[in-house]
């Protein structure tokens, strides 16, 4: 039976939602007007909302200062290439925990989960000294494997939670006509979970693109991805808030624009098996 | 060439034997059944001949070779699953053609193969289709031809029609027969139907709690059960049970009589009893009879038999068919 709601209950229910929506959306839209406006505008008190002078200036100067290209393509690199990495290592391992079960496979996923309870930082010296000893400080490679192993236990419970769902006859059924086990991955189990893994696939990607700590703390000028890009507009000249607004915007963009495009993808993979 | 044979078998999952040993001969050819109530370890059983399962102990011979520890893909065994087990995002023509391109047949061959399965399975229209299309007589056909493609040496059944409606259930039963007949090739297959069982098997194999109750043929099962268990399972409606000593064989304890061995009257006859449900089917009618002493009995009679709840009826039954056991339950010649 469907629910009756009055028209007065849904329509404050319709405003308490738009209200909560603007309130997160609404700091992202203050750093895009701000990254239009000029540096005065930008500190002025009382702000204006949309009644100052726009101006692509500040892009144009982040443009000439730093090379949003190549911050760009680091980022891009470093966030697919990890979440490629990570999907490589995870599916055959969660391939292993979803269908050939130990006596400690549960003991085994809550501790891989436990890594992400420790703060970065207490590692931090660690695996600095590592990086710098093994040359991989302000690398590509060295920032890919940082964050494949950091995002590693996420994708693997995603991956596992999306493979329990898979009915093991169908698995069995591969078995019998003659698949070996890489056979069965490759044509039968990925097919199968690809709205699962399209969804891990992005989410990972989002979480690489916006992983700060360790991309601001392992890299310098080469590597560095467009969250160092940002960061670099904060700070020892003092803070340029309009600047720091372009360069925000532009880093966010690009993310923005994956995540409304796939959308769909990302609610149908995050409520895969829910509904049979 | 389909030979299956099982030597002192065993499995057990953890501290828990769920077969004790078991030994089994299945020759070349034959239509085999395990049937028994559910968790008597018949579907274990036949996923340890699958190799889905690993034995405990024992082996497992197919055409004289040791295939104990041999991987599923390896033994030529095809199985068909009780959820059909097809795969989703495949059309029909790939996952027929799925076991093939496993085996790494040329295209041409397989193209030629998935056909002929195709139109022995009526199913060359939906050939493009994915299974979520089909309906669940069509799916069990797919999953159907995606066993026969392999020309396997052997067809394993898995409750193949328990999510059938009843009267699908029996054309595929036919249909199952009668690719038996034109393929000639073993099947062993697993079902807690007993009417499945009586009706498609060459043998019928009843097992419980793991252990094999009795090997033998439908009626051989049917007119010499080796114990009360077996007796009560084949046959429907059950085997009536009356404990009480016959004079004639000390050592009996329990009697049983089948119900279309009772012969029915309304006059007289050797027990007299009151009806207590009249099931009119037009072809027959089964009779549950309260008689005293006895306990309420399960009565056949053919066509139509006019009586109704608290009539009185007389019951006789034919001393020839009448079976009966000792107090372990084992049947006595």
């Amino acid at each position: 039976m469907a629910r009756n709601v009055s028209p007065s209950r849904k329509t404050a229910i319709t405003f308490l939602a738009w209200s909560i929506g603007l309130m997160m959306f609404f700091p992202i839209l203050w750093t895009i007007l701000t990254s239009f406006k000029t540096e005065a505008e930008a500190i002025a008190s009382p702000p204006s909302f949309l009644a100052f002078h726009w101006t692509f200036e500040n892009y144009l100067e982040v443009q000439e200062r730093s090379n949003y290209f190549l911050h760009f393509l680091n980022s891009v690199i470093i966030s697919f290439g990890s979440t490629i990495l990570g999907l490589l290592l995870a599916i055959p391992a969660s391939w292993g925990m979803a269908f050939v079960p130990g006596k400690r496979t549960n003991n085994l996923l809550v501790w891989m989960l436990s890594t992400k309870m420790l703060p970065p930082v207490g590692v931090l010296i660690p695996i600095y000294l590592i990086f710098r000893d093994t040359g991989l400080l302000d690398t590509r490679t060295g920032l890919v494997i940082v964050l494949t192993l950091i995002n590693l236990p996420i994708i693997i419970w995603m991956l596992y939670t999306y493979f329990k769902e898979i009915p093991h006859e169908i698995l069995e059924a591969a078995r019998m006509d003659g698949a070996t086990l890489g056979a069965e991955i490759m044509y039968i189990l990925t097919p199968m979970a690809l709205p699962g893994i399209a969804s891990t696939f992005l989410l990972n990607v989002i979480l690489a693109w916006n992983e700060a700590f360790w991309t601001l703390n392992l890299t310098a000028a080469k590597a560095a991805p467009l969250t160092a890009f940002i960061a670099s507009y904060s700070s020892p000249e003092g803070l340029f808030y309009a600047k720091l607004s372009a360069a925000s915007t532009m880093a966010i963009a690009p993310i923005l624009i994956l995540g409304w495009f796939s959308q769909k993808q990302l609610v149908r993979g995050l409520t895969f098996g829910a509904v049979k | 060439m389909g030979n299956i044979k099982l030597t002192e078998v065993t499995k057990s999952f953890g501290e828990t034997e769920v077969i004790p040993p078991i030994n089994l001969e299945v020759s070349d050819g034959q239509f085999v059944v395990f049937v028994g109530p559910s968790g008597c370890g018949k579907s274990t059983l036949l996923r340890l001949i699958a190799g889905l399962e690993d034995v405990t102990s024992g082996k497992i011979e197919i055409d004289g070779r040791d295939a104990t520890t041999i991987p599923p893909a390896k033994r030529g065994l095809a199985m068909v699953f009780q959820s059909y087990a097809l795969y989703p995002h495949m059309s029909v023509r790939r996952n027929i053609a799925f076991p093939l391109k496993m085996e790494g047949l040329s295209k041409q061959e397989i193209d030629a193969r998935v056909a002929t399965a195709a139109k022995i399975l009526n199913l060359t229209d939906y050939l493009n289709r994915r299974p979520g299309q089909l309906s669940g007589g069509q799916r069990q056909r797919v999953a159907i031809g995606r066993a026969i493609v392999r020309q396997p040496a052997a067809f394993l059944f898995d409750e193949p029609l328990s999510n059938l409606d009843a009267s699908l259930r029996v054309n595929m039963r036919l249909e199952i027969a009668d690719l038996h007949h034109s393929l000639k090739t073993t099947m062993i297959y697993v079902t807690h139907d007993q009417i499945e069982a009586m009706t498609m098997a060459d043998k019928i194999v009843v097992l419980h709690a793991g252990r094999i109750e009795q090997v033998g043929s439908p009626l051989e099962l049917y007119s010499r059960p080796r114990n009360m268990f077996v007796a009560g399972f084949i046959g429907s409606p059950k085997m009536n049970f009356v404990a009480g000593a016959d004079a004639s064989k000390p050592e009996v304890e329990t009697i049983g009589i089948r119900p279309e061995h009772i012969f029915l009257s309304k006059e007289s006859g050797e027990w007299a009893g009151k009806v207590r449900v009249a099931e009119h089917l037009g072809s027959d009618t089964f009779l549950h009879v309260l008689v005293e002493n006895l306990g309420t009995l399960t009565v056949r009679a053919d066509g139509e038999f006019d009586v109704s709840y608290g009539d009185q009826v007389f019951l006789t039954a034919d001393p020839s068919k009448i079976h009966s056991f000792d107090k372990n339950g084992e049947a006595i010649v």
